[in-house]
């Protein structure tokens, strides 16, 4: 686990704190969202407690993207009611959004900026206190600190990748989204990603994530969910097994 | 302050950047230049004509200059996915599209103060006028505001080079047709309160209290989705 582990492993880096608990992590009620006139989710439900990790699986276009695009108040639903940590989304957005970290397959990431430029940069839109430190922390957590002043552009994708977590994380937020966050990861961070996913939640910190790999889903994850039809179906904790599946587990 | 420092950050994120990459300001400047050199040799601008020609070719320059730099910075905040970067954060939409006007209107006055001595030189007209500062003042800001705000939805857009100007142009217009009847007075010799001075300085500063009123809010809806 060469350089992207914490904690653990001798390093300083302190320990997730915990989250403030208001309400549930997210509470979603018959939401809605359509592109032209294909519904991609259709009165779905979902209630997240904190602590938990939700895995979603689901085919291509399922809406697994638009899931998480809806929850981190990127796209606007089309019905239904969204709080993350007991704000409404919709008429209390900043406070939500100040809530949520986003792993997505954009990094949010400016090329001619160094790693620490583009943390910083983001730790003053989020009002990120001791930013200096905070940000060399987050540099610590995902194993770039040698790295700092070197600019994103000359980084390879895995670095890329890791740097896109650590300003997810800079903010300590309350939810964690990640959508696929393993791809580009090589096999040592993912390891440190799922140890680092772990200390979230058992900071009381709750993470929704979406994945094509089942192995990797089930193991990290909670609960487990497939979505279909545009909505969750067989949502349940990730060791249980499908009825008459022969033992295999939700979601395989 | 809520508001303030997200906008601050924007501004040293984008002239960092530019800074670095140093593509807007270069690529607008070298469109400003070669205005200034095709309008001199096609017009052939003489001593008597100069306040008539001259406001005109200078108010082409700085506004397809102005307009590529807009649309360049905004294609540069997307490439990189920035912008829904910016629109996650827990920051007011106002911030962000104040700070990325301020940025504009930066980009605007730098291009526009390394033409005007160039375009003063080459059309024969004195570039030491207050209000000419004035007009430019005014009129960038209305431009910058505007601008920003098309920008943003051009940007969206599939054909973007062709939907700003088509969208930008027809709305500024007034602004442009102000800045170049003031320009024409301080190049024909007259200052403050001459000709259309009275008339046109007030129009644009309500212009652009207009703009800076009503662009914020439909930025706000168009961010939404």
């Amino acid at each position: 686990m060469a350089d992207f582990s914490y904690g653990g492993s001798g390093s300083q880096v302190p320990a997730v704190p915990a989250a403030p608990a208001y309400g549930n992590a997210v509470e979603v009620q018959g939401l809605e969202k359509g592109f032209g006139a294909a519904p991609v989710l259709w009165d779905l439900d979902l209630t997240l407690g904190w602590g938990e990790f939700l895995t979603i699986f689901g085919a291509n276009g399922a809406g697994k993207t638009t899931l998480l695009r809806i929850l981190s108040g990127q796209t606007r639903p089309d019905g239904g009611a969204v709080r993350i940590a007991g704000f409404d989304l919709r008429r209390q957005s900043e406070a939500a959004r100040r809530r949520v970290g986003v792993v997505s397959h954009n990094g949010f990431l400016y090329d001619d900026l160094t790693c620490r430029e583009n943390l910083s940069f983001y730790g003053r839109l989020y009002a990120v206190a001791n930013l200096k430190e905070r940000v060399a922390e987050a540099l610590e957590r995902v194993g770039l600190s040698r790295r700092a002043d070197r600019r994103v552009r000359s980084l390879s994708h895995g670095m890329q990748k890791r740097l896109s977590i650590a300003r997810a994380i800079l903010h300590q937020p309350s939810l964690l989204l990640l959508d696929e966050p393993e791809s580009g990861l090589d096999r040592d961070s993912v390891s440190a990603l799922a140890a680092l996913l772990q200390e979230w939640t058992a900071a009381g910190r709750s993470v929704v994530m979406t994945t094509h790999n089942v192995d990797l889903g089930l193991a990290w994850g909670h609960r487990a969910a497939t979505l279909s039809g545009g909505k969750l179906d067989f949502d349940r904790a990730a060791d249980c097994p499908l009825p008459g599946s022969g033992g295999a587990a939700v979601g395989s | 302050m809520r508001f303030w420092r997200p906008m601050a950050a924007l501004v040293w994120k984008d002239l960092l950047l530019e800074l670095r990459s140093r593509d807007i300001v270069v690529s607008a400047l070298v469109f400003g230049l070669l205005v200034a050199v095709v309008f001199n040799f096609a017009l052939n601008v003489s001593p008597g004509r100069v306040a008539e020609l001259a406001p005109g070719i200078l108010w082409v320059a700085f506004a397809f200059a102005g307009t590529l730099a807009m649309s360049r910075a905004f294609v540069r905040e997307r490439e990189q996915g920035g912008l829904e970067g910016l629109l996650l954060a827990p920051v007011s939409r106002d911030a962000i599209f104040l700070g990325k006007v301020l940025v504009s209107f930066i980009f605007m006055l730098i291009i526009e103060a390394a033409l005007l001595p160039v375009f003063a030189v080459l059309l024969n007209f004195s570039a030491f006028s207050l209000t000419l500062a004035l007009t430019i003042l005014l009129a960038t800001l209305g431009f910058a505001t505007l601008g920003t705000l098309f920008s943003a939805i051009a940007v969206q857009t599939r054909s973007r080079e062709i939907m700003l100007p088509a969208l930008f142009f027809p709305v500024i217009l007034p602004v442009l047709i102000g800045a170049v009847e003031v320009s024409g007075t301080v190049m024909g010799g007259g200052g403050l309160g001459d000709g259309g001075t009275a008339r046109w300085l007030p129009l644009m500063a309500v212009f652009d209290a207009v703009f800076l009123v009503i662009c914020p809010w439909i930025f706000s809806i168009i961010a939404e989705e």
